[in-house]
């Protein structure tokens, strides 16, 4: 990371923690709007988190890792979170997963190489009665088939 | 989508006045409302809401919260989605009548990350409330001062178990606590903390709205009221319904138009599998209690597919603070790996029955000490098909 953008991940971190509170319950919110932004919590991150919140930095680790929204590693910008659990499975979730991964030429858990994309699972996510369901983002799809699946993708390309 | 049919008690337009009505009442004469008229939660747990608002009402402190549990996460779980979405109002009242009812002034929603879409919604919505002056200071020219603020969670499961919610908003792990202390005496940053389920405070608001004997017309016995079920699966009308406790399965089954069941999954993965030779079972917390997910299974699935993916929900979802439930879950999973290859001894299989009793019993909390039971209910009713044939 250049020194530059250090500078400025600590000044961001610093505007939210003055908007959030330097307590320990803006953490959570403070590494949701990290993660928002920037696609993942780095290592600086996290110390510098640390040190506005006046905790040690392994407080923060043990909140990243817990927490499956939260990532120390760069994602892409759009990620894609197709439902794995039991009715979206039942409504052949397998076949949209073939056919993004076919379309994206990556796998579940992968992340293209212009950094656009990443495809993950999740598990159940409320939409169990429109089926198969995935969150680009935080945008909502449903109803889901192959085709559907892959031209919502495109629309994000 | 709102619910199909919410014609029983969930009717929006007949509680407009709930929170007016409730604030002309006494705080004490609230808890009494909802004691007598049975509510019990909603969430799945069915705790006697009167107690635990009583509870919070009696403990002196400088400060009480209100917490709306919209972490719905059950698999198979989605009418508090549709609630806050569609029957906002209802919600936001209840928890305000909640604030009044403990002397509280503060309330957060704690809304699943999963649903963020619904973010700017609400806020907007609890604006207008602020505008109409039913949130914020001196509510309706009560004196009363109550606030909701919305807080988003991460994508864990567990926090949906209300110590480890309270855990997360503090800025924690999601791991839960040992109770006691309770919530109504220790809570979010140790004040005295309501924690109720999404559905729990808009029918807490309808039974101030209409009262407490309208309410106990619905329902049976000890089971007071109607239940808002998400159905899905196999039917041909998936969606939230409404309907009075004491249902059957088998009625259930009939208003969604599913033919072909052959199982059916009450209470999400946590729950209980339901064979076709028991659906004249009845959806109440004294027969099959549920947080309200119903999933349908034709006969033409596969149990032990079924099964593997609920076990493979825990394996990932369990906090790992506990053995019974971090280590119990991977073994029942490694197990039915073993059924699938047709390796596993019927004295093996009886074994980890054994240990999925024991994780009931010893587990922290409720994720583990209910994660064996499709384990069980599985195995036990379908065992001709999941293992015996294998
Ligand atoms: S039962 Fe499971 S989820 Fe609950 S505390 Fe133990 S390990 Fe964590
Ligand atoms: S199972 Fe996919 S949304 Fe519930």
């Amino acid at each position: 990371m250049l020194v530059s953008e250090k500078h400025g991940l600590t000044a961001e971190i610093e505007s939210l923690a003055e908007k959030y509170g330097r307590t320990r319950e803006a953490l959570l919110p403070i590494l949701q709007e990290i993660q928002m932004r920037h696609g993942y919590i780095s290592e600086f991150a996290q110390q510098e988190i640390a040190n506005f919140l006046d905790i040690h930095p392994v407080e923060v680790y043990g909140v990243v890792t817990f927490y499956a929204f939260l990532s120390r590693k760069p994602e892409g910008r759009y990620i894609v979170k197709l439902c794995q659990t039991i009715a979206c499975d039942l409504a052949d979730k397998e076949a949209i997963a073939r056919a993004i991964e076919r379309e994206l030429n990556i796998k579940f858990g992968e992340t293209t190489q212009d950094t656009k994309f990443t495809l993950q699972y999740i598990n159940c996510m409320g939409m169990c009665d429109q089926g198969p369901a995935m969150l680009v983002n935080d945008d909502v799809y449903t109803h889901l088939t192959p085709h559907k699946a892959v031209e919502i993708i495109k629309s994000y390309k | 989508m709102p619910i199909m049919n919410d014609t029983i008690q969930f009717n929006v337009g007949e509680h407009r006045l709930a929170l007016e009505k409730a604030l002309k009442l006494t705080p004490q004469d609230i808890v009494m409302e909802i004691r007598e008229a049975g509510l019990k939660g909603r969430g799945g747990a069915g705790f006697p809401t009167g107690t635990k608002w009583l509870l919070a009402l009696s403990a002196v402190a400088e400060k009480k919260f209100v917490i709306c549990n919209a972490d719905e996460g059950e698999p198979g779980t989605f009418k508090d989605r549709v609630l806050l979405d569609e029957y906002t109002n209802l919600v936001i009242d209840g928890m305000t009548i909640g604030g009044y009812a403990i002397q509280a002034t503060e309330g957060i929603i704690y809304l699943r990350g999963e649903y963020k879409y619904l973010l700017n919604k609400l806020e907007r919505f609890l604006d207008e409330k602020r505008e109409n002056n039913q949130l914020g200071n001196n509510i309706l020219g009560t004196g009363f001062n109550f606030d909701i603020k919305i807080r988003l969670g991460s994508g864990a499961y567990v926090c949906g178990e209300e110590t480890a919610l309270i855990e997360s908003l503090e800025g924690h792990r999601g791991e839960a606590r040992n109770r006691p202390p309770f919530p109504v005496n220790t809570g979010f940053m140790g004040y005295p903390t309501i924690v109720n389920n999404v559905e729990t405070f808009a029918s807490a608001a309808i039974i101030i709205s209409k009262g407490a004997d309208w309410f106990k017309k619905i329902g049976i016995s000890k089971s007071y009221g109607t239940k808002l079920v998400s159905i899905s699966g196999d039917c041909k009308k998936p969606g939230v319904y409404e309907v009075p406790f004491g249902i059957s399965i088998r009625d259930l089954l009939k208003m969604v138009e599913a033919d072909e069941a052959k199982a059916v999954q009450v209470g999400g993965a946590s729950g209980q599998c339901v064979p076709e030779s028991q659906f004249d079972r009845k959806i109440s917390f004294e027969d099959l209690s549920t947080g309200g997910s119903v999933m349908i299974f034709n006969k033409s699935r596969d149990m032990l597919h079924i099964l593997k993916n609920f076990m493979e929900f825990f394996v990932e979802e369990s906090c790992g603070q506990c053995s019974p439930c971090r280590i119990g879950n991977k073994k029942l999973l490694e197990g039915i790996e073993l059924i699938e290859q047709g390796k596993c001894s019927y004295t093996y299989l009886n074994e980890l029955i054994e240990l999925g009793k024991s994780m009931q019993l010893a587990s922290k909390c409720g994720l583990g000490q209910s994660s064996p039971n499709p384990f069980i209910s599985i195995l036990t009713n379908f065992e001709n098909e999941v293992f015996s044939t294998k």
